[in-house]
């Protein structure tokens, strides 16, 4: 939450110096964004060893979280590597694109782990599924915008709409739900069981 | 290709978790206990109706906004509206999730009635405050 602070202020100065469409408020813009995301991955890493934890899995979440960026990464430059043009934009783009798809799935896999092992901390299933909201949008986005690159118009400006439900979402859930809060996971699948 | 892979996906785990994510703040909500003068207002006396959430969400918006609940009560009027396109396309078909969209959204109702009642002790708190002052 502070580097999204950091970052909005940096954003902020950035268009008031160089206004909305400069090129260096779309780099400032575009780098920023590939270190949140980064620290997201890392947010939800954490996220999977507070799931994990009663297995004392820590040191495979660990190391699972960094092969999986570094794959991401290298994968990354692979497609990358082929378009020589501005290859480290390129690269920090793209990089945050998979990253997005990669933490979506991610996501995924804790939400089924949460199902399976029955966890019950409110605040824990809240902040995984506002998680999982969060990289849904961002993914669909980005793939929205690489099928029908005219829609960009459309989906570029709501990506500011979608950055804020993350930041109110997690509010929400350490203001308003107590840390002893419990629910049955079992009632919040979509398909009952 | 790859992208038409990752739209689609996108969309069916957006699904899976925005309900889920609605109905986790539906059953936080749910063990909240209405108080005699929120359910005199809202006429909620046991099991609120979906019918009931268009009324409640106007009595919300004439209480003074709290910036946490907001993105619940946006979360869930979107949930609701979901809920109504379910229940009137597909769910004519099948009666079984005709049953469970009115039950989920008799819930919507009761969720906006427990933040009706938050906002209305936030209200009164704040004009203590200010009559204190």
């Amino acid at each position: 939450m502070a580097c999204v602070v950091v970052s909005e202020l940096g954003r902020f100065k950035v268009v008031a110096e160089y206004g909305f469409s400069s090129r260096q408020y779309q780099y400032f813009y575009f780098y920023s964004d590939a270190i949140l995301t980064i620290f997201l991955y890392f947010a939800l890493s954490t996220l999977y060893a507070h799931v994990f934890s009663e297995m004392k899995a820590e040191r495979y979440v660990k190391m699972g979280t960094l092969l999986l960026l570094a794959g991401t990464a290298l994968f990354t430059y692979a497609v990358v590597e082929q378009s020589t043009a501005k290859f480290v934009t390129h690269f920090v783009v793209d990089l945050s694109q998979n990253l997005y798809f990669v933490g979506l799935v991610l996501t995924y896999v804790l939400w089924a782990a949460i199902l399976k092992l029955r966890e019950t901390r409110t605040r824990l299933i809240q902040l995984v599924l506002s998680l999982g909201v969060y990289f849904s949008l961002y993914a669909a986005n980005y793939a929205i915008r690489n099928l029908y690159p005219p829609l960009s118009s459309v989906f570029v400006p709501l990506v500011q709409v979608f950055s804020l439900f993350l930041p109110l979402a997690w509010a929400y859930a350490f203001w308003r739900l107590p840390e002893e809060a419990r629910l049955a996971p079992a009632r919040l699948a979509v398909i009952p069981r | 290709m790859m992208a038409a892979i990752i739209l689609v996906c996108s969309v069916v785990f957006l699904l899976q978790f925005f309900v889920s994510y609605c109905r986790s703040l539906i059953a936080a909500s749910i063990k909240h206990p209405l108080s005699a003068e929120v359910q005199d207002v809202t006429g909620i006396k046991s099991s609120a109706s979906g019918e009931d959430f268009a009324r409640v969400v106007q009595l919300l918006q004439l209480c003074p906004d709290r910036p946490e609940d907001r993105n619940g009560v946006q979360a869930i009027g979107a949930y609701f509206g979901l809920l109504g396109f379910v229940r009137s396309t597909i769910a004519r078909l099948m009666p079984t999730l005709r049953t469970w969209t009115e039950r989920e959204r008799g819930q919507c109702t009761y969720f906006a009635a427990v933040t009706l009642e938050r906002r209305i002790a936030f209200s009164r708190d704040m004009f203590a405050q200010q009559l204190e002052t």
